[in-house]
């Protein structure tokens, strides 16, 4: 196993076994969790409630391109629209922008002086099936060009092949490359194929310095959903409770309508509470979702639905 | 209401010092970081009439003693209507209306043509669902949430489940030719108001008897506007009576010489008395009774959704269930970390006006009861048992109890052993699955238990050694008409639900 290897992080104990922490975590019954997570996107969430909720979804949004034609210019134009979603002052900023590593000095350029981050992919993203040496090259120039934080993804073949051991020392090296960058770990939970695996590998990836927890690429479906949400913060949340850690989650993919954003916002208010309802602990990766949680706040603020002229496609 | 933060102890009795572990420091805060505004169900569409009449033989017609008693919401005490009280007079009447009904109509017509009616009462709960969910909330208590997306739905599906029986009760009995008895009088309780008559008033309809049914004397409104259902529907006059009071007209329908069946659905008290005074006539009897359940919870259960199973179990309507999940019962190794999730997820429980769409907890049913949940508390408190309660504001006017769980609870403890009825959970611990089912089945009564692992043979191991009645693995409170529901012990006898349920109204060779 991965554990005999040079990049083991496991630590050597006295016997010169290396040992792991207990990645063990609490099975997950799939009809009641799916339900537990529908029975909370029935919230009624209205007026200023509404209002505020779309706004600290705004300020939650890792605004994200992760395409093969990304250009200086797409991503020049999605870092104004990040630093400013909306004319209107109340509007904050998004959390971050999120691109492939050979756009982040164009991001780091045009974000400069603003509160946006730069969040980068890494790690052969989005399949992860390089070798380690390049998937942490790919993690140190990205730093390098000054990505504030890198989402890397996890070997999913590894995994299922129950390497275990693997994934936690891929993420440990993972996290030691990003010097100062916070590191955010895309499971991919919609190649994981069960729950269980998805709280097990939420719990190897906190073990191993994980900053953030993330569903998907976006890349592969299902993406983000409701209940691998509630799964992932419930694990989130059995860490707190062992270490007094609060580590951060980003759901990721297939997120674009408002009332969904507002969904996942119900989901971390009730599963993790106040402390976590901040841009720090909690992102929502899109692409798309903008535009209508604006169209939301404009018709809250108006009374009507504006045609989808009145925002800006970037 | 003084909610008492307490050192979780492992075992019953004993108390330990809190080990000073992370986990005993870190606390998730529920507070104000960002709130729901209130979500108020509109009910100014909903037209209840200042008083309503009996039900009796197709029309509407005034008690005999010129009494009427009010029904108020629980949660404003304010009166919302006043209803008839039925006294000895009214109630025969109506037995003998709907025996005038069965002679007359009912038990000439084709299965087929019953199925008809039945389908089309089905139907116009459906259409009529808002309203009925709302009215329910008010005349009862409970959140909009689950009249909304679990009574009324369930009332639905109980008309259209024994609709498609009533042409096909040879094959649901088959050569054992099945006949109707004739009268059924049906009485319920008020914890499910419009759904306990959709449980008696259906199966009994579909295999062709009429019904005289007393609804209960907090929460009349539903089963009086079943009623105008039922006349919209057209069914022929007498077929179903609904005659309102309190205990005396319930006593009277139970009574009633010319009954041929008698359902009951409530204390198990009252089931006692009806027993008795049912015995030595030919009368068929079903009770429904009080339950005190055990949710079992192994330590290689699925915590997370336990905790939801728990919630579910104990603080769905209040705990005005009679399936609740009262006692817990926790595999030691288990305790800890199952008592910490349990605790913050109460936190989350939103208590308060029922009519708001985000009411997790609404108003206890009434006065009476509040009071009887508050005795059994203050019992538990006496008796030595550590209370928790959940930390919420709580409105001033109306029945309320906050969501509430005692540990340290011994199996002699009162609230151990009596039903409560309201939100309030004991929690005990056992090390084995024997020591879990012997300590599950240490009541008098056996309706409901609750068995949560990720080993499926251990759930089937467990479930076949509970006396009960249902028995839900990994999910609670879970109900479809095709699946029958019923106690042993005290808990009383017959089935409701199902192929099952047709059976107390027929008689088979």
């Amino acid at each position: 196993m991965a554990a005999e290897g040079g990049n083991g992080k496991g630590a050597v104990g006295p016997s010169g076994v290396r040992t792991y922490p207990d990645f063990s975590a609490p099975t997950v019954d799939k009809v009641m969790v799916e339900e537990r997570a529908a029975s909370l996107g029935k919230r009624s969430i209205k007026k200023e409630a509404k209002v505020a909720g779309l706004l600290l979804s705004i300020a939650m949004m890792d605004l994200t391109t992760l395409e093969g034609k990304d250009s200086p210019g797409k991503v020049t134009q999605l870092c104004q629209k990040a630093m400013r979603p909306h004319a209107s002052p109340e509007v904050p900023p998004c959390a971050a922008i999120c691109v492939y590593p050979k756009l982040v000095p164009v991001a780091k350029r045009a974000l400069a002086g603003s509160s946006v981050k730069v969040a980068s992919v890494a790690t052969a993203f989005p399949s992860g099936l390089s070798a380690l040496d390049v998937k942490l090259d790919d993690v140190r120039r990205a730093v390098a060009w000054g990505a504030d934080e890198i989402d890397m993804v996890i070997d999913r073949g590894a995994l299922l092949a129950g390497e275990k051991t693997r994934i936690f020392d891929e993420i440990a090296a993972t996290k030691e490359a990003c010097g100062q960058a916070h590191l955010k770990v895309i499971l991919e939970t919609g190649e994981l194929g069960t729950y269980d695996l998805v709280r097990e590998a939420s719990q190897i990836a906190m073990l191993a310095g994980a900053d953030f927890i993330k569903t998907s690429t976006g890349k592969v479906t299902p993406a983000a959903t409701p209940a691998v949400t509630l799964v992932m913060l419930e694990a989130i949340r059995d860490f707190f409770y062992a270490t007094g850690k609060r580590i951060g989650m980003k759901p990721a993919g297939g997120i674009r309508t408002a009332k969904q954003a507002l969904h996942y916002l119900v989901l971390v208010k009730e599963t993790l509470g106040d402390a976590w309802l901040t841009p720090d602990l909690f992102r929502l990766g899109a692409s798309t979702l903008l535009n209508d949680v604006l169209m939301q706040l404009e018709k809250e603020r108006t009374g009507a639905y504006q045609s989808g002229d009145y925002f800006s496609k970037d | 209401m003084t909610a008492k933060e307490t050192i979780v102890s492992a075992t019953n009795g004993e108390t330990h010092a809190a080990p000073s572990s992370p986990a005993q420091r870190a606390a998730l805060e529920f507070g104000k970081a960002w709130t729901y505004a209130p979500a108020p169900e509109a009910a100014d569409h909903v037209r209840i009439d200042p008083r309503y009449e009996l039900f009796i033989g197709g029309k509407w017609v005034a008690p005999s003693s010129g009494k009427y008693f009010d029904t108020v919401s629980p949660s404003t005490e304010q009166k919302l209507s006043e209803v008839a009280e039925a006294n000895e007079r009214d109630v025969d009447l109506a037995v003998k209306a709907a025996r005038n009904a069965y002679e007359k109509y009912w038990s000439k017509l084709s299965g087929i043509e019953r199925g008809k009616y039945v389908y089309r009462i089905a139907r116009v709960i459906q259409e009529k669902a808002r309203e009925l969910a709302i009215v329910e909330t008010m005349d009862g208590g409970k959140p909009i949430k689950e009249s909304r997306d679990v009574d009324l739905p369930l009332v639905a599906a109980h008309f259209f489940y024994y609709a498609g029986w009533a042409d096909k009760l040879a094959y649901a009995f088959p050569g054992r030719s099945p006949r109707p008895l004739g009268v059924a009088g049906q009485v319920i309780p008020w914890n499910f108001p419009l759904l306990m008559a959709a449980w008696k008033l259906a199966p009994a309809l579909a295999a062709g008897n009429t019904c005289v049914l007393k609804p209960a004397e907090t929460t009349p409104l539903t089963a009086l506007l079943l009623a105008k259902i039922i006349e919209e529907c057209d069914l022929p006059p007498g077929v179903v009576n609904i005659v309102t009071g309190a205990g005396a007209t319930g006593a009277a329908v139970v009574a009633h010489p010319d009954v041929d069946k008698v359902a009951f659905t409530g204390s198990t008290d009252v089931g006692k008395r009806i027993q008795k005074a049912l015995s030595g006539t030919k009368k068929k009897l079903t009770l429904e009774l009080g339950g005190k359940a055990a949710n079992i919870v192994f330590a290689d259960a699925p915590l997370d959704q336990a905790v939801e199973g728990i919630i579910s179990g104990i603080y769905f309507n209040q705990g005005h269930v009679c399936c609740a999940g009262s006692r817990l019962l926790v595999e030691e190794g288990a305790f800890e970390p199952l008592l910490q999730k349990l605790r913050d997820r109460m936190q989350t429980l939103r208590v308060g006006d029922p009519l708001d769409k985000n009411t997790d907890v609404g108003a206890i049913n009434s006065k009476m009861q509040l009071d009887k949940i508050r005795e059994l508390v203050d019992a538990g408190e006496r008796e030595g048992a550590e209370r928790f309660s959940a930390p919420c504001e709580l409105p001033t006017r109306g029945y309320w109890f906050a969501p509430t769980l005692f540990t340290g609870v011994s199996q002699s403890h009162r609230i151990a052993r009596e039903e409560i009825f309201g939100p309030v959970l004991a929690v005990m611990t056992f090390r084995t699955p024997d020591e879990a089912i012997e300590k599950a089945n240490n009541t008098m009564y056996g309706l409901s238990a609750g068995v949560w692992t990720d080993k499926g043979s251990k759930s089937f191991w467990v479930s076949q050694r509970l006396r009960a009645g249902v028995v839900w693995a990994n999910t609670y409170n879970k109900f479809d008409p095709s699946s029958p529901f019923g106690g042993y012990k005290e808990s009383g006898f017959g089935r409701e639900g199902g192929r099952q349920g047709l059976l107390p109204y027929l008689e088979v060779d």
